[in-house]
């Protein structure tokens, strides 16, 4: 097997990781929105009701959030 | 961080890249409608020497445009809205101000010396990567500036959900600085000769297919981060706030978003169809230019599916009108690319005028439409000002909307017709037409073209005047609107 044979199954195998990669990622996003875990729809008004003195959608990062929701 | 209890957006970046955006625009395409018309009149070669002619005018078209204008536009609209949906002003850090004031002065100087590098003739010889290493070296700077600027902004924010667009800005950030950095890969001879030749000379560290590779991975995703990645990331901030929808969906958005982000590194060899890259690396080209049409067309529906149920906006707001306009021509960009990119069309598209006028319907019809769009939108927010004339913004978009009809048109039929000629052969065998039987063919389509250059350039100076007349001459506002641009 030469290079350019071992590059083009190399780049079948992680188109296919890239898909299921992809797949999986659509399945989050709806998942965690029926488990009400997110809601992503409300970061569509970020860009609404954008003035400084404008209430944040979020005003904590996430890794912060997620502590305090799991404590 | 500093308290201020009369927080306001600091604009003064945006404005001074908005200058820029216009001055740049109206040079590139200036340029462009010139070599258009060298194309149908070839003794407009010889009115300035050597410095008029197509070879050197065509690269200061594509990097003017490029580079200068939609990269303007980039800036522009990131020290803009970039504030506002961090919900932090960018005055708040005084490093960050002077930060992008460096910047900015880097950009202009580094921008008008490596144009008139070009003029000189001082060449890579790359497309759209002509700029020789010193120039290279510059845009590399400007870019890490503007880098530091984003995340820095970005580290400061009062709202911690990063909207749609930013990612967008922060995808163009990190794609164009990869592929950048990896093909201007070069090495100055006079350096590792011993003193020999001219110091601004280089050549490539790569060769042969594998520098066309390098090269088309590059080109095609210079399409791919630097005129559809912001300017999705433009229309995803300026179509909701100027209608006043949000968002249609914005989990597409984010699924568009990983898609687009996942498919198109993927299709840059499709420029190199028939060519002696291994097959494979063709079929795989073409394959992910096909699939690039979901991403890139669930980005356009989310678009136009944002003005449901307001679709009356289009005939009172002529802002609305060019946003709606610049998603339909990347849904017809992004069908044209795929259908080109398909092995049997692209043996008779490969070459010929078809090519240049699918870049065009989406940078004319895509990328210029949005970014004027987002200049008329911020313009009355920046001067505190009113729009100094609807009408003219009327007449500018049937002007320009027919100007690229004309071009695109043109293109398809004389792309079409030179594709046919250079493959007919007779009962024999032997080829039925010589090349400049399809260059006399030719002649009408590109004087089309060159009218429809004159046409767009027109409307150009018309947005450029509206925008000038909004500064010194537009009522003034008592407060900022929220959604609707007002205009007289």
């Amino acid at each position: 097997m030469d290079i350019s044979e071992i590059q083009g199954y190399a780049s079948f195998f992680m188109t296919i990781f890239l898909v299921i990669m992809l797949y999986g990622y659509i399945i989050h996003l709806y998942r965690s929105e029926k488990r009400g875990e997110r809601d992503y729809e409300k970061y569509g008004n970020i860009a609404l009701d954008d003035e400084i003195t404008s209430k944040p959608v979020e005003d904590k990062p996430a890794s912060q959030r997620y502590k305090e929701e799991n404590k | 961080m500093q308290s201020n209890a009369a927080l306001e957006y600091d604009y003064s970046l945006a404005k001074k890249f908005t200058f820029l955006t216009i001055l740049f625009g109206f040079l590139g395409m200036l340029v462009g409608t010139i070599i258009a018309a060298q194309l149908a009149f070839p003794e407009l070669n010889y009115l300035l020497g050597e410095y008029g002619t197509f070879s050197r005018l065509r690269p200061i078209h594509t990097n003017t445009v490029i580079f200068g204008f939609t990269v303007s536009g980039v800036f522009a609209t990131w020290f803009y809205f970039g504030q506002r949906v961090l919900k932090v002003s960018i005055a708040e850090s005084r490093f960050l101000m002077v930060l992008g004031n460096i910047q900015f002065w880097l950009y202009f100087l580094g921008a008008l010396a490596a144009t008139v590098s070009l003029l000189l003739g001082i060449s890579a010889s790359k497309e759209y990567a002509q700029y020789e290493w010193p120039f290279d070296i510059v845009v590399v700077l400007v870019w890490v500036l503007w880098g530091i600027n984003m995340m820095g902004l970005i580290g400061i924010r009062r709202e911690k959900a990063l909207y749609i667009s930013v990612w967008y800005y922060l995808a163009c950030f990190l794609g164009i600085a990869m592929l950048y950095l990896f093909n201007n890969m070069e090495i100055p001879t006079y350096f590792t000769s011993g003193g020999l030749g001219n110091p601004l000379h280089s050549v490539s560290m790569y060769a042969g297919t594998n520098d066309a590779l390098v090269q088309w991975w590059y080109g095609h995703n210079a399409v791919a981060f630097g005129f559809t990645v912001p300017i999705v990331g433009m229309i995803y901030y300026f179509l909701p706030k100027e209608s006043g929808q949000a968002i249609y969906s914005y989990k597409l958005s984010l699924l568009s978003f990983w898609g687009l982000m996942f498919v198109y590194l993927w299709a840059g060899s499709h420029h190199l169809l028939w060519s002696t890259v291994p097959d494979w690396m063709q079929t795989m080209g073409s394959a992910f230019s096909v699939v690039l049409i979901l991403p890139s067309w669930g980005s356009a529906i989310n678009m136009l599916l944002t003005m449901k149920g307001e679709w009356n906006q289009l005939t009172e707001n002529p802002l609305i009108k060019f946003m709606v306009l610049a998603s339909t021509f990347y849904m017809l960009s992004t069908i044209e690319g795929p259908i080109q990119a398909i092995k049997s069309v692209n043996a008779i598209a490969h070459f010929t005028d078809w090519i240049p006028g699918h870049v065009h319907d989406g940078v004319l019809g895509w990328v210029a439409f949005m970014i004027m769009a987002s200049i008329f939108h911020m313009a009355p927010r920046m001067f505190k000002k009113e729009l100094y004339s609807k009408k003219l913004m009327e007449a500018q978009f049937w002007l320009q909307t027919t100007a690229v009809v004309l071009y695109f048109t043109s293109m398809w039929i004389a792309g079409i017709t030179q594709g046919m000629m250079w493959r007919a052969v007779d009962e024999y065998g032997n080829l039925m037409y010589s090349f400049i039987d399809t260059v006399t063919v030719l002649h009408p389509y590109y004087t089309i073209r060159a009218l429809s250059g004159v046409m767009y350039l027109t409307g150009f100076i018309m947005f450029a005047y509206n925008i000038y007349k909004t500064m010194v001459a537009g009522k003034e506002l008592s407060q900022e609107p929220q959604f609707r641009t007002p205009m007289a």
